[in-house]
């Protein structure tokens, strides 16, 4: 019997199929005293191979969850005080502002972070013009600390657009103040600062599950299952997830989050809130380093308009950054009627205009990303704490739509959530404060004055754009009336006959790009070898509904080109997923006619790799 | 029996990389850095070794910037028993690691010093070869399969060549360097990742071990390889030898 010493001694029990601990899987064999590596080539750990090895109880079936199903084996558990799901703005500031009020109080708590990207700010991407009013109360002393914040807006352009001409409008920001960053750089520094403080921050980890306690409270996440082959076997390095448990939970996952989504659900969030639907937009950018005569630090530039009709609301943006460098974008909401609308190829042709072309021309593009954000505001807020923990940032979704900015109302509510949470543990507060520390924040008054900008748009742009004016001049907000949301995104989505196809222009590889090009430039990877982490609720939909009714909309709104339609043996269309290319938008989660998709996390460490986003 | 494997901080293999506009050598600020592939390799096969109890301690090496503790954390978190950062913010070519790890060798004593075959940055594939030859060890490299006899203090080692594998038998004390079907690395766990940060690494610089650091290469330049041209659909044979004849003038 071949025997391994076992390294790692765990309290709970063998761990089968643990590389450690080997003595359960090997064959008997007539043991030489040298060691014979050969029994642990790749097959030694896919029973359903290798013939020679007693095959466990069920292998060939792929598991419905993450978790290896036949494991009764316990999983490690590891506890603290507080458990941060994201390590994004709101993560982290609750995470910061916890310490220091544990240093403050001459506290101690324990607070670990989780991250599923394979580095902190790897999968934070945003336009970004950042409002440092929630950095100023949590590090007020940011800029000496040398916080990647150094360009200051030195101009605010706003442009209608029309196939061939840029119309000026009077701007509807006052970004005076404001910074124009790369949002993935300054995370970057808060999980620095975050480490300062004693925050565990653990990148390269993916919570895929919510733990509960026999009451159905919530007592902290468990993370994926690793090493797992597509066909649902175990793999050589297979690696079973670990339990994180905490007294409080934060769900800080950012926009649609899936964790988040699942709680809301389960307790009734948005009911209980009073809440409508969420409702979203895409945004697809680049990084791009452009020509030094035509870069302008801290110039920032909004369009409307071309190429959107008048029907879908977005728009697009274009700021300058530092180092020659600039982000441009365009922003699609989701509750598009068209089938045919391709947000990604929007953003090509988009670059083509007059106005913006210039611009890009003699530059290169850096990187390249996409993600959905919340539009839905005030009116979409859900009760955001549920038994044993809360949830905060884009999660919950305190983006204000007409500044275009979440970031310091993300990390506000993290804020507010750690002095909560810092109440909780002391045993003088109850979680639901924070539903009452939100309302009496300036996020509230905020978002409240914002409510009816975007609603306005369901009336078509004209209409929007009129409102917007009068709330902007005249009313600010102060009106009895606030404005409903229309139908949710995925139901907006109409016939494929009622529509003709959309011919996109070729890209011409200098200012717009194919997807598999513009992927590279996301630095994305996953695993190939492990389940695809898109799950269909019902496998058939995509041929039966998906393809006849609406021309499968998710093989031109994904900006990744995950789904993709081949024709097989019978020339049949069928759906085809490339998991491995996903940028982790959420955008197919959000808009499948029938909600059949659904985004789950995959294998920690895998997915984009922003730096500059 | 103790075993060292040295790990170099390189760009993560998924990055897309840029030439930097001056042409000295490819963008590295904002890049992710990770192990290189070929090094998690060595480091799961010494773990394995050790395992198997036919070795007692693996020592992880490695030399750069101060952040290359973050990729000794990670071979820590996989298993490693200690760490040595040798920190050095010059380049080091594949000449000055040779030099450091013998002068590490005279300290530490190892039975087996397990490397990748190469760097991904670079693609040297010199460093493995430069250590055998400095301490005038046996080498096996490209490694596809390891077996150690600690008996008689052989290890059997497969190595892929060109036509096909060769397997050689060295006597310890000896250089293996990895190639990609050796192993598949483990993932470091949450667990380990904690354990790791209380495991002790071991700081040196190149003039503590007598190793002079003096760049005996020079980097002229480094570019783009050019693009790749459309092809061209010829007609007929006699306009294909007429242009590998006068266009192309391989003929």
């Amino acid at each position: 019997m071949l025997k391994l010493r076992s390294v790692f001694s765990k309290s709970k029990s063998n761990n089968l199929f643990h590389l450690r601990s080997l003595t359960k899987s090997s064959t008997s064999q007539s043991s030489p005293p040298a060691y014979d590596f050969s029994r642990y080539s790749q097959n030694a750990f896919s029973f359903s191979k290798h013939s020679s090895l007693p095959a466990p109880a069920s292998i060939s079936r792929v598991p419905p969850s993450r978790s290896f199903a036949t494991d009764s084996e316990a999983r490690d558990s590891i506890e603290y005080d507080v458990v941060v799901v994201g390590a994004g703005p709101a993560g982290l500031s609750a995470a910061i502002r916890l310490k220091q009020l544990c240093h403050q109080k001459g506290a101690d708590l324990s607070v670990c972070v989780v991250e599923k990207g394979a580095e902190v700010g790897a999968h934070i991407i945003s336009g970004n013009v950042f409002e440092p009013r929630a950095l100023d109360e949590l590090l007020p002393q940011w800029k000496q600390e040398e916080a990647p914040i150094n360009t200051p807006v030195s101009s605010d352009k706003f442009w209608f657009l029309t196939k061939n001409r840029a119309i000026s409008l009077p701007s509807p920001f006052h970004n005076k103040g404001n910074y124009v960053i790369s949002l993935s750089q300054l995370v970057r520094w808060l999980g620095t600062k975050a480490e300062e403080l004693g925050v565990e921050i653990y990148p390269g980890f993916a919570a895929s599950e919510i733990l509960y306690d026999a009451n159905n409270k919530v007592i902290g996440i468990g993370t994926n299952d690793m090493g797992i082959a597509k066909d649902g076997s175990k793999k050589e390095n297979f690696q079973r997830g670990v339990e994180v448990k905490g007294r409080i939970t934060l769900l800080a996952e950012g926009c649609r989050g899936s964790l988040s989504e699942k709680i809301m659900g389960k307790y009734n969030l948005r009911e209980k809130g009073g809440a409508q639907h969420q409702t979203y937009a895409l945004g697809i950018k680049e990084v791009w380093e452009i020509d030094e005569k035509k870069h302008q630090p801290g110039e920032v530039v909004h369009t409307l308009g071309w190429p959107l009709d008048h029907k879908t609301y977005g728009g697009s943006f274009l700021y300058h950054m530092k180092d020659n460098q600039i982000s441009i974008g365009l922003v699609v909401a989701l509750n598009y009627q068209n089938p045919f609308i391709n947000p990604y190829e929007e953003f090509q042709k988009f670059k083509h205009h007059p106005a913006i072309r210039p611009y890009l021309e003699g530059g290169t593009v850096i990187q390249y990303g996409a993600r959905t954000l919340n539009e839905g505001g005030f009116q979409s807020i859900p009760y955001p704490v549920f038994p044993g923990g809360a949830i905060i940032g884009c999660s919950a979704g305190f983006l204000n739509v007409p500044k275009i900015k979440g970031t310091h109302t993300a990390m506000k509510s993290g804020m507010l959530a750690a002095e909560v949470t810092f109440g909780v543990l002391n045993e003088v507060l109850d979680m639901d404060m924070y539903w009452n520390a939100l309302r009496n924040s300036w996020i509230w008054d905020e978002l409240y004055k914002a409510r009816n900008y975007r609603p306005a748009f369901e009336y078509g742009l004209i209409p929007g754009l009129a409102l917007s004016g009068l709330e902007h001049y005249l009313l600010r907000g102060k009106h009895p009336f606030t404005l409903k949301h229309g139908k949710a995104d995925h139901e907006a989505t109409n016939a494929a006959q009622l529509h003709s196809p959309i011919q996109y222009p070729k890209a011409d590889g200098v200012l717009s790009f194919d997807v598999p090009t513009s992927l590279h430039r996301s630095n994305t990877n996953h695993e190939h070898d492990q389940p695809p982490h898109l799950r269909l609720r019902d496998p058939k939909i995509p041929e039966t509904v998906n393809l006849p009714v609406y021309a499968a909309p998710e093989s031109r709104y994904c900006p990744a080109r995950v789904y993709e339609y081949v024709a097989d043996e019978h020339n049949q269309l069928k759906l085809h997923i490339n998991a491995q290319n996903c940028l982790h938008c959420k955008a197919c989660d959000i808009k499948d006619p029938k909600q059949n998709i659904e985004w789950t996390v995959p294998e920690g460490g895998g997915g984009p790799g922003y730096s500059v986003m | 029996m103790k075993i060292m494997v040295a790990i170099k901080r390189v760009i993560d293999y998924a990055v897309k990389i840029r030439v930097k506009p001056d042409k000295t050598g490819v963008v590295t600020q904002n890049v992710k850095m990770s192990m290189n592939p070929f090094c998690e390799i060595a480091l799961e096969e010494a773990l394995r070794i050790r395992e198997s109890g036919l070795a007692s301690e693996v020592v992880a090496v490695t030399m750069g910037p101060s952040q290359c503790l973050d990729t000794l954390r990670t071979g820590l978190a996989m298993g490693a028993d200690r760490g040595i950062h040798v920190e050095s913010t010059s380049a080091l070519h594949p000449l000055h690691v040779a030099k450091i790890l013998r002068n590490l060798v005279e300290n530490e004593k190892p039975s087996l010093i397990i490397l990748g075959k190469q760097a991904i940055d670079d693609d040297c594939n010199q460093t493995g070869q430069m250590v055998a030859g400095l301490l005038n060890w046996p080498q096996g490299t490209f490694a596809s399969k390891v077996v150690l006899d600690k008996e008689k203090e052989e290890v059997t080692v497969d190595r892929e060549v060109d036509d096909g594998i060769e397997t050689v038998q060295l006597n310890l004390p000896a250089v293996i360097t990895t190639d990609l079907r050796l192993n598949q690395p483990r993932y470091a766990t949450l667990p380990n990742i904690m354990k790791a940060k209380s495991k002790p690494i071991k700081k040196f610089t190149p003039q503590e071990l007598n190793v002079e650091i003096k760049p005996d290469l020079e980097i002229v330049e480094v570019t783009e390889p050019p693009k790749r041209k459309a092809g061209v659909m010829v007609s007929s044979v006699d306009e294909l030898i007429h242009k590998l004849k006068n266009e192309a003038k391989v003929i």
